[in-house]
């Protein structure tokens, strides 16, 4: 690994990156808007660079402009992108052919989407390596295999036969790495590679990549939001933001010592501090043995779930993918009707089927989504968002409704302005805000928010916590808050569940569930959590007691 | 691990059956409610009521609707389509003849139809937006807008009155040698692989854009493959059920919708055989003709949805 020349030629050397994009605003003429201001950045062979920021930062834009790509109208139009030590902008389209898949590849996000399903995963690993003709397709199978040993995938001899939707996400990813690596590139772009998976899932692909990269000796630009997975695979962390360079430095004085102040807001985001709620005497709704299921019986997906929540306060149901967490939401609101157990609300049960429950049920329980963007009508405007449910429950129309919709926009901390935009006018963190707006409209005593920070960056999703909690003293509106994120949890939740697999193996108030001994799922759960700390991940494998169900 | 393609195939089938049959219901009562008597149009003004009586006796027409219709499909099910009132010929064997020359045609058609619209297809999208993509839309586009009967006759003027290269008239018989029956069908087989060229090549270009939004395709282009690359081998295999059933379509159109394009250069086929009788009002045949084009329509649409369940990996290799 260590190169005694790398000190005098850097791997790569981006000097003053400009990237410029066309965008077509409604009504307005063409304007071209500039995306990566300047930007500069070297890469020693064999290390990893970390980039983090919010989306919008210019991060996944200047990994890729690595390999001389641009994701939609996007224009490499100033700066050089000095690799191996040639600009390969000035290499033309033919120049970029010959390095992507053989000097630089690339990992995205979604490896489930970034597989072709039409093809054996084995064909996809191997097809680089095969187009720029650096090994027989014998050797490169074999090195492909071989990678799959490392990235400790099961059945290593035979997963290049499957296709891409035979496998788990978590799988796909490491076989994403291993494709990556199969061609034995100087560089690998990692474009948030665990950010679309479970907690539990993330840690062991995290470990997998850190192993891979130590041992083949490649340099990696490691792209994510979240700084404490980023603190533990990366040499030296870049902070951007709105396109600039914010910081740059070493991981330890990142973490540590930050010396600006949006570096420093990245490294604090999750303290919230909210005190626990004691629980009231009574519960308003309890969920009593609850089962429901899919396909007519076929797909148990709740078993005998019971939980209970207290006026205006807080329950978190955590879990990964598939726990059932949403199915929950689903048969408390009447969208699955449970096949056993009861709901109660204020003492009496309601209806199993939403069809049958009365408005003024309909009312009590609202609902928000976590992709904001597609919970609304694109052709309505905020006001009319926002005042459908004041016509819809309390039948308030005219001057009045103009008055609580402004009213309700001051509540989000959103102003009169908004009340003609439309939702594409919005950034995520508002439109977000317009969805709250929209369910506190109905003034309802529970609100189920699933996931509803999860598509959200760190800061912003802060600011919807917060804002959560301010509405709860304001209304004393009850939360039932749906997420796989423990962060959140710990700042928000008076009570939580932790669901596994269709059952709550955990349930009581957040002192308790998060006071040991644990049992050994919360356990994966809470250890998985990446801390900001040099040094997590190793331990945190260490200390496992028990494999995630993604592996 | 077959077992779920083959439940699926085996639906499908019994569908296209079931639906047959209904088809064939639909196309007996129909004939049944069309004004006119069979017996009074075989033999003519002049017709005795007894000799009518007879005939109608004869015919089978006094016993119930049903009892026909079962007479009639049974008939259909052994291979006797019935006898031609306008000519006393039995249907089955003068439907053989032209039906070959119908699938001879549409089969050459389909030939050079298919595969040329598939790759105009792939090249629009390759230059999407461009203006190799605009010229084959344009140009695709305006033979189709044309009438079959205008690109037909605009065909005869160049290929066979003014250059001389084509007969006018495709005439063919038993026993034609190859080559000059092939001669004989370039004109019409021509002028249908224009009708149907556009509908062809827009719905492989569409279908193959919207699979190129996906993210594999990112990944294809950037391992390097070259843009012609990325859209054969990433983007067509997974374009592949919609442009299968328009192609289909496209076929049975080829089959059952040739009667303008036949009658143009006078070619024995279904299209013009049926239009002949249905001006003879001669029903068994219009019968017959409807029953087999509902087949052909059917049969090939089963075949584009059993294409596109075979195409998907998720069905052919289940978890």
């Amino acid at each position: 690994m260590a190169n005694g020349m790398a000190k005098s030629t850097p791997l790569l050397d981006i000097r003053n990156l400009r990237i410029e994009a066309t965008v077509y605003p409604p009504g307005e003429a063409p304007k071209t808007i500039t995306l990566v201001h300047d930007v500069s950045l070297t890469l020693e062979k064999g290390k990893v660079l970390g980039l983090i920021g919010e989306s919008g930062a210019g991060k996944s834009t200047i990994g890729l402009s690595s390999m001389g790509y641009g994701r939609g109208g996007v224009r490499i139009t100033g700066g050089e992108v000095i690799l191996n030590g040639r600009d390969i902008l000035k290499g033309g389209k033919e120049g970029f052919r010959k390095l992507r898949g053989r000097e630089v590849c690339y990992v995205a996000q979604s490896a489930a989407a970034a597989f072709n399903p039409a093809h054996r995963l084995m064909d996809q690993v191997v097809e680089a390596t095969l187009l720029h003709g650096t090994a027989t397709r014998a050797e490169a199978e074999k090195r492909a295999i071989a990678l799959f040993k490392k990235l400790s995938l099961p059945n290593p001899e035979t997963i290049g036969e499957r296709f891409p939707h035979q496998v788990s996400g978590g799988q796909l990813q490491r076989v994403m790495t291993a494709m990556a690596l199969c061609s034995e590139p100087d560089l690998i772009v990692f474009d948030e590679p665990t950010t679309a998976l479970d907690v539990t899932t993330q840690i062991d692909v995290l470990a997998a990549i850190k192993d891979a990269i130590r041992d083949t000796h490649v340099a990696a630009l490691y792209i994510t939001h979240d700084l404490a997975v980023v603190a533990q695979v990366s040499d030296e962390i870049m902070v951007l933001r709105h396109g600039r360079l914010v910081e740059w430095g070493g991981t330890r004085q990142i973490i540590k010592e930050p010396r600006q102040e949006y570096t420093n807001a990245l490294v604090s985001v999750h303290e919230i501090e909210h005190q626990e709620q004691n629980p009231g005497a009574t519960p308003f709704l309890s969920v009593k043995n609850v089962t429901a299921a899919y396909g007519g019986g076929q797909v148990k997906v709740l078993k005998n779930v019971s939980v209970d929540i207290y006026p205006g306060q807080t329950l978190a149901v955590v879990g990964e993918s598939g726990s059932g967490k949403s199915t929950l939401a689903r048969a408390i609101t009447g969208l699955l009707p449970p096949e056993q157990g009861t709901v109660t609300f204020d003492g009496r049960p309601l209806a199993n089927r939403l069809a049958d429950r009365p408005k003024e049920d309909l009312r009590q329980l609202q609902m928000i989504y976590q992709m904001a963007d597609v919970a609304m009508n694109p052709r309505q405007t905020v006001g009319t968002i926002i005042g459908r449910p004041l016509e819809f429950y309390f039948g308030i129309r005219g001057r009045e409704r103009d008055r609580r919709v402004a009213e309700l926009l001051d509540e989000i901390e959103m102003g009169k302005g908004f009340i003609d935009r439309y939702p594409a006018e919005l950034s995520g963190g508002q439109k977000q805000r317009v969805c709250i707006a929209r369910s506190l409209a109905a003034k309802p005593k529970l609100i189920i928010c699933d996931e509803v920070t999860s598509a959200l960056d760190p800061l912003v999703a802060n600011g919807i916590l917060k804002l959560l909690l301010n509405l709860q003293e304001h209304e004393k509106v009850a939360y039932l808050f749906i997420t796989h994120d423990l962060a959140t949890v710990k700042s928000i939740a008076d009570s939580i569940a932790v669901m596994y697999r269709g059952e709550v193996v955990r349930y009581g108030s957040k002192s308790k569930v998060l006071t040991p001994p644990f049992d050994a799922y919360t356990d994966l759960l809470l250890s998985s959590v990446p801390e900001m700390e040099i040094g997590w991940l190793e331990k945190a494998i260490k200390g496992r007691r028990m494999a995630s169900a993604g592996n | 691990m077959s077992s779920p393609i083959l439940k699926l195939i085996a639906q499908r089938i019994a569908l296209g059956i079931l639906l047959l049959l209904a088809i064939s219901v639909l196309i007996f009562a129909g004939t049944q409610i069309l004004p006119g008597d069979v017996a009074q149009a075989i033999l003519g003004q002049s017709a005795t009521p007894e000799s009518l009586a007879n005939l109608r006796e004869q015919l089978g027409l006094n016993d119930p609707a049903y009892v026909r219709y079962f007479h009639w499909l049974g008939g259909v099910l052994t291979g006797d389509l019935g006898t031609a009132m306008s000519s006393g010929q039995d249907i089955a064997t003068s439907i053989k003849g032209r039906l070959w020359n119908t699938l001879f045609l549409a089969f050459w058609a389909a030939i050079v139809a298919v595969p040329l619209a598939i790759i105009l297809g792939l090249i629009a999208v390759r230059y999407r937006n461009g203006w190799v993509d605009k010229l084959i839309s344009g140009l695709a586009l305006a033979s189709t807008s044309f009438p079959e009967f205008f690109v037909g006759y605009l065909l005869v003027y160049f290929f066979a009155v003014h250059w001389q290269i084509f007969p006018a008239i495709s005439t063919v018989y038993d026993g034609m040698p190859f080559g000059e029956r092939m001669q004989a069908i370039a004109l019409p087989a021509a002028a249908l692989t224009l009708v149907v060229l556009a509908h062809m090549m827009r719905m492989t270009r569409a279908a193959i854009l919207n699979v190129m939004q996906s993210a594999y395709v990112e990944t294809a282009e950037l391992k390097g493959l070259s843009a012609f690359s990325v859209i054969r081998k990433h983007a067509f295999p997974n374009a592949i059920a919609p442009i299968i059933n328009v192609v289909m379509l496209n076929l049975a159109y080829l089959i059952v919708g040739v009667v303008v394009v036949e009658v143009i250069f006078v070619y024995p086929g279904m299209g013009q055989y049926l239009v002949d009788h249905v001006t003879k009002r001669d029903v068994p045949v219009v019968q017959a003709v409807g029953l087999i084009f509902a087949a052909v329509y059917i049969s090939l649409n089963i075949i584009a949805d059993i294409a596109a369940i075979v195409a998907n990996p998720r069905l052919r290799h289940p978890k």
